[in-house]
């Protein structure tokens, strides 16, 4: 499956804390009820802390997930 | 949903069935939506109604003696609608339409006898089934004197539709006979032939056809045009069936006048007299004359219920909806969230003429989507969570009185009043203890979510545990103070005497603390106490008792409106549980007293000073009215801190629970933590989670402007994310989001 892109993703300032290192856009798998999504998010390069922001998780992922529930 | 069931439900809802007009007119014209249409102006959309079904419209609309009249609901209230008068503006003032395209051609021919108004109506409709047209007449003669022009012109636009006029012919019962043997059918219009033609005797009422195969035939001395008009419509429909080969009687119930369903309340119409009709209308006087038209419909469910507005139909459309929802395999259910945000109250079916009651349909549809497995996961969650913890160790509760080892009685004042006001519900006990003796307690919720949500396995499973506490008791008899407990509680255990705590205090009088301080309040029954006449009748006699003057609002008593939390609305489509909620509270300017928890808090949240009847009987600390309307982890909290204060205090027991690791973390909010906490339905416990999950694991992010720290966990099947900052004291918290979507990789 291709990747999603979600525009005005990104790290928003937010830096890996123990790693001391700065958020990568990477590729992360996300499954809700039987889906699966790529999608390109940020990511701790060092510990591989996945972060979602509270843009994506209040607007197009609940919109995603209210769409799965009624599938 | 079976497809019976479905025909049974759409069939009660009458929302679609005829005004009185259109049911009236034999014609059955759509004199409602001419009216709409004219009463805005759209004239020659008005006359395109009208031209639609009359036949001959520029004859028939100018000499429309219009039956509808005297089934006008506009009669009552000022007179009827001049349907005629508007008929005859109408055909004066409108462009001419198109005329209606005929079926095509099927290849067979009639002959109609007689050029009268029944005769020619008869020919215009055989002609538009799609048969070949000739009537033979002396001359056309409608009997009513006509704008000049008119006539021919309407034969002229027979002429257009196929129909062939035999002028000068001579009407024998030869000329019938020979039409028979030569055309496929023969329609006599009776009032335009000589006697002599009349030969076959009286026409059956219901075909009129007559003793000779092939030959239809109006009924004599029929004097009303809209009524020959009807005969020829009638005569056409048979002579269409007779060439079909198909049942000449079956389903022809609806041809001519008939009985409508159709209820309309008109209580609330001001009367309004009827434009005079003098001379006849112009364009002013037809649109102020057809905007008097009440536009008849029920609607009677709709106008109460901000969730049946909401969806912008009504029961039937809805009820269709529901049905293709579950026959949905894949693809997307539309109506899930229809279906989860009826409240269950009761209303539509109180005031609906024939009884159809939404609640029923979308509580079997929650049912039936709990028993497939398709009920949204996220829909009823958080309420099925506070439910399991008012049941859980740390919340629920079993004793006799202290120092008692028997139950004459059981008080049960609910999970929604101990969340909201644990004070109250504390006084109301060492009340009923002082003045009853032996009263046990039991705290624990009375099941209303799983039932609500349509989840009746839990449901059965909370209640055989409510069951259990009780028996242990000694089934005393069970003191309910909230009306959804006692409804429910009422329907479920029927072994049990479940009486109200309304009706207790009625019968012992008000307790020393009550405060007679009088004043003016609307009362808000709760829609649970729909069908319990004697409870509401307790509460006014309470609240008489208190020096209250009570007013009412709009909907009350059996017609009360639910606040938004009935059925668990609010926690499915918040935003139209606060609809709810805002229109009850602007239905009244004074506050409200009411005695169901939840109503209180639903109704207070908007802004309106609203009480629980506890803060007139039972008062606390605040002014009645200004009690505020906790948050939810702030509810969870009171149902614990009750139950170990009572434990403590009343039967020195220490509450027994082991406290979680994550409760030691200590967290405070700021302003717009708190009310995305709030917004967003996550508990503090949640956080508290989240931020022990971060200690432990040092799994965090750090944000480079702001110093804060951010983390994240998933205790069950939602992600919590924690924006915070540490202090000495422990963890303010700035802002807080969640998702149900699951992070592939371990992260926890």
């Amino acid at each position: 499956m291709s990747m999603i892109k979600v525009p005005g993703t990104g790290a928003d300032g937010w830096r890996c804390g123990p790693c001391d290192a700065d958020m990568v856009m990477k590729a992360v798998d996300l499954t809700y009820l039987n889906s699966r999504f790529t999608v390109e998010l940020p990511v701790c390069p060092e510990c591989g802390y996945v972060f979602i922001p509270e843009s994506l998780a209040t607007g197009k992922m609940h919109q995603v997930e209210q769409l799965l529930e009624d599938k | 949903m079976e497809q019976a069931e479905l025909r049974q439900w759409e069939n009660k809802c009458i929302q679609e069935e005829s005004p009185k007009c259109a049911a009236a007119c034999p014609l059955h014209v759509d004199a409602r939506e001419c009216c709409s249409l004219l009463a805005v102006g759209r004239v020659d959309k008005a006359w395109a109604v009208l031209a639609k079904t009359m036949p001959l419209p520029g004859i028939l609309a100018r000499t429309c003696d219009a039956p509808c009249k005297a089934a006008c609901l506009r009669g009552e209230k000022g007179g009827p609608i001049e349907m005629g008068a508007l008929e005859r503006f109408l055909a004066d003032a409108a462009q001419a339409p198109k005329l209606p395209r005929p079926l095509p051609r099927n290849g067979k021919s009639v002959a109609v006898i007689g050029g009268s108004m029944t005769g020619l109506c008869a020919a215009w409709e055989i002609a538009r089934k799609g048969f070949a047209v000739t009537v033979y007449c002396d001359e056309p003669e409608i009997g009513f004197e006509l704008p000049e022009g008119v006539l021919d012109s309407e034969i002229a636009a027979m002429s257009r539709m196929g129909v062939d006029l035999e002028r000068g012919a001579s009407l024998t019962p030869d000329l019938v006979q020979a039409q028979l043997e030569e055309r496929d059918a023969v329609f006599v219009d009776s009032d335009g032939v000589p006697e002599a033609v009349l030969y076959f005797g009286e026409p059956d009422e219901v075909t009129l056809g007559t003793n000779s195969l092939g030959l239809f035939a109006s009924r004599t001395g029929e004097t009303s045009p809209v009524f020959q008009a009807a005969a020829g419509r009638r005569g056409a429909n048979s002579i269409m069936r007779f060439s079909q080969g198909v049942s000449m009687v079956k389903s022809r119930e609806l041809e001519g006048p008939y009985d409508t369903r159709l209820y309309t309340n008109v209580s609330k119409v001001e009367p309004v007299a009827p434009v005079p009709v003098d001379g006849g209308y112009d364009e002013a006087s037809a649109v102020k004359e057809a905007s008097r038209c009440l536009k008849c419909d029920c609607m009677e469910c709709v106008k109460g219920c901000v969730y049946l507005k909401h969806y912008k139909h009504y029961p039937k459309v809805y009820v269709r909806q529901v049905y293709n929802n579950e026959a949905i395999v894949r693809g997307t259910r539309q109506a899930n969230k229809m279906i989860n945000s009826c409240m269950l109250c009761g209303l539509c079916d109180t005031v609906c003429p024939e009884d159809f009651a939404m609640g029923d349909v979308c509580l079997e549809a929650r049912r039936n989507m709990i028993d497939k497995g398709t009920m949204p996961p996220s829909a009823h969650e958080f309420a099925l969570r506070d439910m399991a913890f008012a049941d859980g160790d740390k919340c629920a509760l079993a004793r006799h009185a202290p120092g008692t080892n028997e139950s004459e009685y059981v008080f049960f004042p609910g999970c929604q009043l101990t969340a909201t006001d644990p004070g109250g519900a504390e006084r109301a006990y060492a009340d009923l203890r002082e003045r009853l003796g032996k009263v046990g307690l039991i705290l624990r919720c009375c099941g209303a979510p799983a039932a609500w949500s349509g989840r009746d396995a839990l449901f059965k499973e909370s209640l055989a545990e409510l069951k259990t506490s009780w028996e242990e008791l000694g089934s005393p008899r069970i003191i309910a103070a909230c009306p959804s407990c006692i409804k429910i509680l009422r329907e479920a255990m029927p072994e049990a005497e479940i009486v109200s705590h309304w009706s207790i205090l009625s019968a012992l009088g008000l307790p020393e603390t009550a405060l007679k301080t009088g004043g003016t309040l609307a009362v808000n029954d709760p829609c649970a106490a729909r069908e319990d006449g004697a409870l509401r009748a307790d509460v006014r006699g309470l609240l008489d008792a208190l020096g209250v003057a009570m007013v009412e609002p709009e909907y009350t008593g059996e017609l009360t409106q639910c606040c938004g939390y009935g059925g668990l609305l609010n926690d499915v489509n918040p935003e139209l549980g606060q609809t709810a909620a805002k229109a009850r509270a602007d239905a009244v300017d004074e506050d409200y007293v009411t005695y169901c928890a939840m109503c209180r808090e639903m109704i207070a949240r908007t802004g309106k000073a609203a009480m629980h009847l506890y803060d007139l009987i039972y008062p606390g600390r605040n002014r009645a009215g200004t009690r505020p309307t906790p948050g939810h982890s702030e509810r969870r909290e009171n149902r614990v801190h009750l139950r170990e204060k009572l434990l403590r205090e009343l039967w020195s027991e220490a509450d027994g629970v082991a406290a979680e690791d994550f409760e030691n973390i200590r967290v405070a909010c700021t302003e717009a933590g708190a009310a995305a906490m709030e917004e967003r339905r996550i508990l503090t416990s949640d956080v508290q989670k989240v931020l022990l999950q971060a200690e432990k694991s040092g799994k965090h992010l750090v944000h480079g402007e702001t110093g804060r720290f951010l983390a994240s966990f998933r205790p069950a099947v939602v992600t919590y994310w924690v924006e915070y900052e540490q202090t000495d004291e422990g963890y303010l918290v700035h802002n807080t989001w969640c998702h149900r979507m699951k992070i592939q990789g371990g992260q926890p």
